[in-house]
């Protein structure tokens, strides 16, 4: 693998559990973290819906994958955009979405927060930074 | 450029596989070079040998294997999207006790690192699907 190292943005824009794209994403980016690349997240549109916390899937009868974005900090993946304007538009805060931290080795193991709130027009700022756009 | 092509949807049920082969196509005839396809999701469908269209429509698995016949292009499906929706090789059958396997040739099954090798390597990455 070249020492190459680029800016990867994952788009989460679906709905959890409705189809499989969530789920498969969260698999590219678990593997992608071996990459050594700068990895970030950006959860929009019904993907908010995806780090929700409190998910229970017993009644769809569905693997609850939701505890995984928990890990994603020990994979150094530290990064998390959400979308303020779809937030609003499904009723929801930062205040129902799961605590995602992650530990700073620089600065003693501080815990520190993954999770950034950002406006549509930040994001669009940030998605033109980057080097490779995933899209789910 | 070089390119690495991701196809995220099935072949029939979604355009995109279509889009992700013309696409592929005009790309390698204008003298771009293609790193990889990549298919994922139900993408893993577009590498079944057994597809069986209805003769005057395209045949959208043949297709793809004449492009990487003439252009040695590198065609992957995923192994855990493939595992999922029962796209077998060689390899995978053995490993997991199946009696059969559907890949077509010039298709192989291999891990999520050739995704990100492939975007780490290239110019561009483009996704279809939806």
């Amino acid at each position: 693998m070249a020492e190459q190292i680029k800016n990867f943005l994952y788009l989460n824009r679906r709905a959890p559990y409705g189809t499989i794209y969530a789920w498969e994403s969260l698999e590219v980016v678990l593997i992608g973290a071996a990459f050594d690349q700068k990895v970030s997240l950006a959860f929009l549109d019904d993907g908010v819906f995806q780090i929700v916390k409190g998910q229970d899937t017993k009644g769809v009868e569905m693997k609850n994958f939701s505890p995984t974005y928990s890990a994603l900090g020990d994979y150094d993946v530290n990064q998390l955009y959400v979308e303020r304007e779809s937030l609003e538009e499904r009723g929801l805060s930062i205040d129902d979405l799961m605590h995602l931290t992650w530990e700073d080795e620089d600065e003693d193991w501080a815990e520190k927060d993954s999770i950034r709130v950002v406006s549509r027009a930040e994001l669009a700022r940030i998605i033109e930074q980057q080097d490779v756009v995933f899209s789910f | 450029m070089k390119f690495a092509i991701q196809v995220n949807e099935g072949p029939y049920q979604h355009q995109a596989t279509d889009s992700a082969y013309l696409f592929t196509r005009a790309a390698l005839e204008k003298g771009h070079e293609i790193f990889r396809v990549f298919f994922y999701h139900d993408g893993v469908g577009n590498g079944t040998r057994l597809t069986t269209p209805p003769q005057d429509d395209r045949h959208i698995v043949n297709r793809w294997a004449d492009l990487a016949e003439k252009h040695d292009l590198d065609l992957v499906v995923c192994v855990a999207a493939a595992q999922r929706r029962g796209m077998v090789d060689d390899g995978e059958a053995e490993r997991n006790g199946k009696d059969a396997t559907n890949i077509h040739p010039k298709f192989r099954i291999s891990g999520l690192g050739q995704l990100i090798e492939a975007a780490v390597q290239s110019d561009r990455l483009v996704v279809f699907g939806d």
